[in-house]
């Protein structure tokens, strides 16, 4: 925790929209000076610590569309950006059809701060350790974007360039994230290891998305989404294709954890040592694997 | 830096005030408002102190903009006696010995009011974690637990 007894922010104008259209303006016409944000949970913490500086918050929250959070039968889940993780849990749609994602919701910090905290803002930050970003990579998450040439949509999976670091371009504004039906008979498990029980940040997080499939041979695919242990958050390509090939049998299983450890890149940190969180890779990725199998067969 | 005039209700009472863009909720209740009993702790929304009710919804209120508070409803730890009786979440801290120091209280009771409006007979885990984000380094937690069990019972009574 950082210890900070000046509880001001530094100085920066507040600007609210009335549009889309004209915050995507303003955002492009100030590049480096101005910064769009939702609950401001990380923005805050950052500007507070110096490492932020920006001239103009930019409060995109009441934008048009930003607050829907919708279902269909046919369509699948749409999260509007400013749609709070509290509100996320609670809804009736999400338990039903993708628990998962409740479940990682419910494990960001704590009751009042998911008051303010959305998914979009969790993965607008790019942290590799975000909690919420594995779920929405393994449900194929798309990203609905406002720019300056207008709305546009983007494929989760291909969003992160480095820490922090995104495709997004100066103007452009998540407005939504977007997920399809979730596959029938799916269960999903999300494993993470913080310092306490509850409410930290991950030191490994590892999410497990697994369904029925007859087109492959083991008849089930394995998604499977690793935190903390990389630039990004990580989709293991190879977890899934060792799992679609060969009869899923506890050897497999494990078999898969340590693909999973192969594929990530860890670095020693504050949380974690390289070395540690490579082999909790491991453990946690073959206990996810085996938890969901368990569930599925 | 832009001055912004906000019309915001604190505690039933409807206040018209004026402040700078990087000012927060917990500042403006402090300082423009003086109401004290909301505290601050951390500054980085880990500790729970500043805990208020926003629209009936816990925030901290040390991420909160004041500017982004225009038209919203905030009960602070000011508001939840009514008149002179204690609301059931202050009378039963007080009879099961949930304070020690009290730099933590206002925003613990903040917290727990909020979970027993959504949720008037909380479990253990549901209390747990409702109050994940309310530090305390006194009590151990356990009588503050006690305290929500007791309040939950008291409302139940009364109700």
């Amino acid at each position: 925790m950082s210890i900070n007894t000046h509880p001001s922010l530094p100085e920066f104008e507040y600007y609210r929209p009335e549009t889309l259209v004209e915050a995507s303006e303003f955002l492009a016409r100030h590049p480096a000076e101005a910064r769009p944000f939702l609950g401001g949970t990380d923005v805050f913490v950052r500007m507070r610590d110096g490492l932020l500086t920006p001239q103009f918050l930019v409060d995109v929250k009441n934008l048009d569309g930003m607050n829907d959070l919708r279902f269909d039968p046919q369509a699948g889940l749409t999260i509007g950006a400013a749609v709070n993780m509290n509100r996320v849990i609670a809804s009736p749609e999400v338990q039903l059809h993708y628990p998962l994602l409740a479940e990682v919701c419910q494990s960001v910090a704590s009751y009042q701060l998911r008051t303010r905290a959305t998914i979009v803002g969790n993965i607008c930050n790019a942290s590799p350790a975000g909690d919420t970003i594995g779920a929405c990579l393994v449900f194929d998450g798309i990203l609905h974007i406002h720019g300056a040439n207008g709305l546009r949509q983007e494929s989760l999976a291909a969003f992160f360039l480095g820490p922090g670091k995104t495709t997004l371009q100066p103007g452009d504004i998540v407005t939504a994230i977007h997920f399809p039906l979730p596959p029938r008979g799916c269960q999903g498990a999300y494993l993470k290891l913080g310092r306490n029980k509850l409410s930290d940040l991950c030191i490994v997080g590892v999410t497990v998305l697994g369904y029925p499939d007859s087109r492959l041979p083991s008849g089930y695919r394995f998604h499977l989404a690793l935190a903390s242990v990389a630039p990004v958050p990580l989709l293991v390509a190879d977890v899934e294709t060792s799992l679609a090939d060969q009869a899923i049998t506890p050897e497999a299983l494990h078999a898969a954890g340590r693909l999973a450890a192969e594929a990530c890149a860890p670095i020693d940190d504050v949380r974690g040592s390289a070395r540690y969180r490579k082999e909790m890779v491991k453990n946690l990725s073959t206990k996810a694997l085996v938890e969901v199998w368990e569930r599925l067969r | 830096m832009a001055f912004h005039e906000i019309h915001i209700t604190v505690n039933g009472g409807r206040e018209q005030v004026v402040v700078p863009s990087n000012m927060t909720l917990l500042r403006m209740l402090r300082e423009s408002l003086s109401l004290t009993g909301t505290k601050n702790g951390c500054s980085a929304g880990e500790c729970g102190a500043c805990t208020v009710l926003m629209n009936g919804e816990p925030v901290n209120s040390c991420m909160v903009l004041a500017v982004e508070c225009d038209g919203a409803k905030i009960i602070t730890v000011e508001g939840l006696a009514d008149d002179q009786r204690l609301d059931p979440i202050q009378a039963a801290m007080i009879q099961e010995g949930g304070v020690q120091c009290g730099f933590c209280t206002p925003g613990v009771l903040m917290s727990s009011r909020a979970l027993l409006d959504r949720n008037p007979n909380p479990g253990e885990e549901e209390i747990h974690q409702a109050l994940v984000g309310n530090l305390c380094r006194c009590t151990g937690y356990v009588r503050i637990f006690e305290s929500v069990k007791k309040a939950a019972k008291m409302q139940r009574v009364t109700s």
